[in-house]
């Protein structure tokens, strides 16, 4: 009797023994990669959202985008147009415009600017900060902020009698462009703007213009998206005489380089000339075609991290 | 009654016998698993036009030395690059981390068994069988690299070659002079042993 239930404990034991190494052998060979991605996962931290857009610019105007740290990026723009100018400005390539610019990333979330347009000889210097970032993760960011800010004056000799001192010749840019990439695709911007000129050529009209922007990109391919940007004027006088910018480009990257074509109402390339300057009517022909070209020189490389 | 004494004492020994049983595997398990989650990883591509690295400092690991199985997970985004506009193509075109945010690897140490009994006397050069997922393929790989137990952490080095064409990452023209057909691969991990409490953990 007492051998009996020995060897019958014995049995159990050992059988439990197997059954709960097994168990547990198996567990740890199908789980282990589970295992250690769910403790990963439970610890993720917010992660950023990069990439918005590839360029600074989305068209004429600006993204959220601000390069990264110790970028200088070399920006040439050029407006040919408008195609309604007829074959004795051959269709406007005679009166092609061009704005040169370098940018320089001083962080990763601020840049300045300056850039020379040829279009009534302006000037203008412009500083971007990057307030908010999407992210991802535990405490998410659901859109992007940027801040930005610009100073054009124009340089163009007048001889209408008048004193033009250099307050009179300045306007300024303020812009909170908002921005989501809502997949690696698509990416959406908004960009309520208000333009302060200090002198004004008529009767009537503000030194200040409001207007709300509205643009966005769709990635066709890896480098290659298409591109969209509207702005409407909202102060009275300005939309009355003049009429809203639109755009439609392509962006097409190539390693250290963005091309962006594109077609627009607008001869101006900064932000006081397209938003506030722009007279030509789509339907009528008054189409530019244009180019930017982004160049990307890494001046300062990162400090590694060890 | 000596009898029903010796019977109770029988029983007693064959439970508590039971309740080791049952511990003990656990234990055992639980004390051979070594982790890490931010073991070095990085990689260097040299080519005529330029030399490109990377490192990222947020790689998880897992070893069981109980079983010889080895487990990896590498956030793609964590790489850091000198340049931060190699960083964005990185992710943005060759990577697409969003689309596939980390590269694993599961495998199992070969000749375990015999290697980790002289694993607790000197570095034992290892080698590891198993898939490396990276880029959403799936490719065998065998990784030749060492363990050793130092001050009750498990070291590992390992050095290999991986071809990105290997992994369908598309690398254009324009850009093929500037990456390498074969980029080396260098990992550096210190793993803690893991605790029962924290394996326990869902």
């Amino acid at each position: 009797m007492k051998k009996t239930t020995t060897t019958w404990g014995r049995a159990v034991k050992l059988g439990l023994l197997l059954a709960v190494g097994a168990t547990s052998a198996a567990h740890a060979q199908a789980d282990l990669l589970g295992q250690l991605e769910q403790d990963t996962k439970k610890n993720a931290p917010s992660q950023l959202v990069d990439a918005t857009f590839k360029s600074t610019r989305l068209i004429n105007g600006h993204t959220v985008q601000t390069p990264g740290e110790g970028t200088l990026v070399f920006l040439i723009s050029h407006r040919i147009g408008p195609f309604n100018s007829g074959s004795y400005e051959f269709f406007g390539l005679d009166q092609a415009r061009i704005r040169i610019a370098l940018e320089y990333a001083v962080t990763d979330r601020f840049e300045v600017g300056v850039g020379r347009s040829s279009l009534n000889k302006v000037v203008d210097g412009f500083l971007k900060y990057k307030a908010l970032q999407q992210s991802t993760g535990t405490h998410a960011m659901p859109v992007s902020v940027t801040l930005f800010s610009s100073a054009a004056i124009t340089t163009l000799r007048y001889d209408d009698g008048r004193d033009h001192t250099l307050p009179l010749r300045t306007a300024y840019t303020y812009q909170a462009l908002l921005a989501r990439k809502f997949s690696s695709n698509l990416s959406l911007q908004l960009m309520p703007t208000l333009i302060h000129r200090n002198l004004v050529m008529n009767e009537g009209e503000n030194n200040d213009i409001y207007a709300l922007g509205g643009g966005g990109r769709y990635k066709l391919s890896k480098r290659f998206s298409l591109n969209a940007e509207y702005y409407y004027v909202l102060s009275k006088y300005t939309a009355d005489h003049y009429t809203n910018a639109v755009a439609l480009g392509v962006d097409i990257e190539t390693g250290g380089h963005i091309f962006q074509l594109n077609l627009t109402n607008s001869p101006g390339m900064i932000e006081k000339q397209f938003i506030g300057e722009t007279s030509n009517k789509v339907f009528d022909g008054g189409i530019y075609f244009g180019f930017n070209i982004n160049r990307n020189f890494t001046v300062k490389q990162r400090q590694r991290k060890i | 009654m000596p009898k029903l004494l010796l019977r109770g004492k029988r029983l007693s020994g064959l439970l508590l016998g039971l309740l080791l049983g049952l511990a003990s595997p656990n234990r055992a398990w639980a004390q051979s698993k070594y982790m890490t989650r931010a073991g070095h990883i990085s990689f260097f591509s040299a080519s005529i036009m330029e030399d490109i690295e990377a490192r990222n400092d947020k790689a998880a690991a897992v070893f069981d030395l109980g079983t010889g199985q080895v487990a990896f997970s590498v956030p793609i985004h964590e790489f850091q690059f000198k340049r931060t506009l190699m960083q964005e193509h990185f992710n943005e075109n060759y990577m697409e981390s969003e689309k596939y945010p980390k590269a694993t690897f599961t495998g199992q140490l070969l000749n375990a068994a015999q290697l980790l009994k002289q694993l607790h006397t000197a570095t034992q050069t290892v080698e590891v069988e198993g898939n490396l997922t990276m880029h959403g393929v799936t490719h065998k790989a065998i990784v030749t690299g060492t363990l050793q137990l130092r001050d009750g952490q498990l070291v590992v080095f390992a050095y290999f070659n991986i071809a990105p064409a290997d992994f369908s990452i598309d690398i254009p023209l324009l850009v093929r002079e500037h990456i390498a057909k074969s980029v080396s691969v260098r990992i550096n991990l210190t793993c803690d042993a893991v605790t029962p409490a924290l394996v326990a953990q869902p």
